[in-house]
């Protein structure tokens, strides 16, 4: 997917979203991330950050105007083949309690694969290179996941975040369960991690200080505007 | 995957999955225990007589005759006299008849004056005919035949000596010491009254009540038991008689005939039907503890729901992480679903299981105290249609968090709200 730079990683024109008619609303008149480019979104909470990633991510459907993934309308698609699509193209982490307490590190690195259909043989090769790239030694995988430390259970959320070989990693606030030294080891393996998977990513979060990762940021309010990410 | 997500969610919680598990198994282990006794009651309380056709004895309510005859419950109002029985078996469509003869007990339990013919006719269940489980059946006029129950209860071996009492009480201060009777035979357990009664010729009936009048021994008239054979033991009258027709077609034209006898006011019942309207009256009851027992049922299973309702709330992170993953709402809905029939698939099981061990245990305490034979067959035809039924009321029930989890993926989108 990523051989072919053309198709924007998105694409968003014109997007209106609201829970209601005459109240609070979301309006992106356009906004456009090459693949492999990271953005950094600064907002601070109630500024629409989490609609934003639903939207992004397929969850909820915008009431009008276009959103396009790796070259797939998401506007137009029904709710299964968005679901469909995320599985597949979309990885998610979370601020925290990314994990399903009852499964293992394995078995939670595994889940999206489950979801996009794919076998567990296939996918079990790269998993263990990707859990050892992150730092997460084979004694941990069968572990329940609830005994991971913060840190390490973020590192497993990006390791199933990225099993799938995903167009787009989206991030909301992963890094603010954890303290000054996790933060830059996991914003690095992070990083590095989409960048070999040649992987977009949208990482939000209110903390300024790790904007130094990023070339491109944006902000809610300037994002509302329809400014282009610098 | 699913498979797995839904067993491992449950054994992460499985403190309140085991109560819930505790209670489910409990009450559909009532449920069906019910409904087996139910059949188990019927059947059993059915096959108390069979293949014959009326039975006859002096003008009274069906239900009546019914109970003292085959059931050996309550008393007859007033006997047949031996004349019209004589002249009734002389009715060309009657095959064979048992004659019965009420009145007398043995430590509670009732004496039958009957003649051979009882061991050659009297069918029960599916036609079995009644066996001796030792010695043979009674010829001389003071020699008896018991019950398997009253054997058993009683200790009486073969050989024994036995005098029995006037009346039906289980303490009698009339008795018939002067006249002991012998064991000569014991019969085969039959599951119905047969056990508890025992048996003796009618001569033996009209030989200990030959020195008594009007229930009450004469006073200086005192007969031994050779000087009660010496006399004619003809019997002046009988309690009731089970009759067999040559063809079953003349069933109702014999009733009627028997109905309209004009000597002697007589009723003549079938059986099958005496039975049903017994059954009936005693099936208000059963019918009662059926639906109590759906009830509990009920309550359990929205115990179970109510378990998982508060659970959602602790499982919104997981929900969240499912559909951030790629899972579609319905994957949840079915998750919850499956879960719900884990649980009650294995209550189901371990239920019958409880069943079964209950049974086990009390099986002999249930024959000996209450004559009913329950038997431990206890997967039915019947079984699976509850069981079937009980799966669809906990997925329609597991709709509700269902579809809860449904909406609120759908509502929630990724967040968490903690």
């Amino acid at each position: 997917m990523t051989d072919k730079p053309k198709i924007p990683a998105i694409e968003l024109k014109q997007l209106l979203f609201f829970y209601q008619a005459g109240g609070w609303q979301l309006s992106l008149p356009e906004l456009t991330l090459q693949s492999g480019q990271h953005l950094f979104v600064r907002g601070a909470s109630g500024s629409g950050k989490t609609t934003l990633l639903n939207l992004l991510c397929g969850i909820t459907k915008p009431v009008s105007g276009e959103l396009n993934v790796n070259g797939q309308p998401l506007h137009t698609l029904s709710s299964r083949a968005r679901d469909n699509l995320r599985a597949k193209h979309i990885g998610v982490v979370f601020q925290q309690l990314n994990l399903i307490p009852y499964l293992s590190v394995m078995d939670n690195a595994l889940l999206s694969n489950h979801f996009a259909g794919i076998q567990k043989s296939e996918v079990q090769p790269r998993a263990t290179t990707l859990l050892n790239r992150l730092g997460l030694s084979p004694e941990l995988w069968h572990q329940a996941a609830t005994t991971l430390s913060v840190g390490q259970q973020q590192r497993v959320a990006i390791a199933r975040a990225l099993l799938p070989k995903p167009t787009l990693l989206i991030a909301d606030e992963p890094t603010s369960a954890l303290d000054s030294d996790n933060r830059d080891t996991f914003m690095r393996l992070m990083l590095a991690e989409a960048d070999s998977n040649g992987c977009t990513v949208i990482f939000v979060s209110h903390d300024q200080s790790l904007m130094q990762y990023f070339n491109s940021y944006l902000d809610m309010q300037q994002l509302a505007q329809g400014v282009k990410p610098c | 995957m699913l498979m797995k997500l839904a067993r491992l969610s449950l054994w992460n919680r499985r403190g309140t999955v085991l109560m819930t598990w505790l209670s489910l198994t409990i009450s559909i282990a009532l449920l069906l225990g019910i409904d087996h006794l139910r059949t188990e009651a019927k059947s059993s309380f059915t096959s108390t007589v069979s293949g014959t056709d009326l039975i006859v004895g002096a003008r009274s309510g069906q239900l009546n005759l019914l109970l003292y005859s085959v059931f050996r419950i309550g008393n007859a109002t007033a006997n047949i006299s031996w004349p019209s029985y004589q002249r009734i078996l002389k009715h060309p469509q009657i095959d064979w008849s048992i004659p019965i003869s009420l009145g007398d007990s043995h430590r509670g339990y009732r004496v039958m004056g009957t003649s051979d013919d009882y061991f050659n006719f009297y069918r029960y269940a599916n036609s079995q005919p009644l066996k001796l489980a030792e010695g043979k059946v009674f010829s001389g006029v003071f020699e008896t035949v018991l019950g398997a129950e009253v054997a058993q209860k009683l200790g009486y071996r073969i050989g024994e000596q036995i005098s029995l009492s006037h009346g039906v009480g289980e303490v009698s201060f009339s008795q018939h010491k002067d006249k002991p009777f012998t064991v000569v035979g014991i019969l085969a357990r039959t599951g119905t009254p047969v056990d508890q009664t025992v048996h003796v010729k009618l001569e033996a009936i009209e030989a200990i009540h030959l020195d008594w009048q009007q229930g009450a021994p004469i006073p200086g008239r005192q007969l031994t038991a050779e000087q009660a054979l010496a006399a004619d033991l003809t019997p002046k009258s009988i309690t009731a008689f089970m009759v067999g027709l040559k063809s079953r077609m003349a069933t109702f034209t014999v009733q009627r005939q028997i109905n309209e006898y004009k000597q002697e006011p007589l009723t003549a019942i079938l059986p099958g039907v005496a039975l049903a309207e017994l059954w009936q009256m005693l099936g208000m009851v059963e019918n009662l503890l059926l639906l109590i027992s759906l009830l509990v049922l009920l309550a359990a299973l929205v115990g179970m729901i109510t378990t998982l309702l508060a659970s959602m709330k602790e499982r919104q992170r997981e929900m969240a992480i499912l559909r951030a993953t790629g899972a579609h709402p319905w994957y949840l809905f079915v998750l919850i679903q499956l879960e719900v029939q884990i649980v009650t698939l294995l209550s189901m099981l371990s239920a019958a299981a409880l069943l079964f061990v209950s049974l086990f245990v009390l099986q002999d305490k249930l024959a000996a105290e209450f004559g009913l034979f329950i038997s431990l067959q206890i997967i039915k035809l019947n079984t699976l249609y509850w069981a079937g039924g009980v799966m669809v009321l906990s997925a329609v029930l597991a709709t509700i968090p269902g579809i809860i989890a449904y909406r609120k993926a759908l509502a929630d989108g990724l967040t968490i709200r903690l």
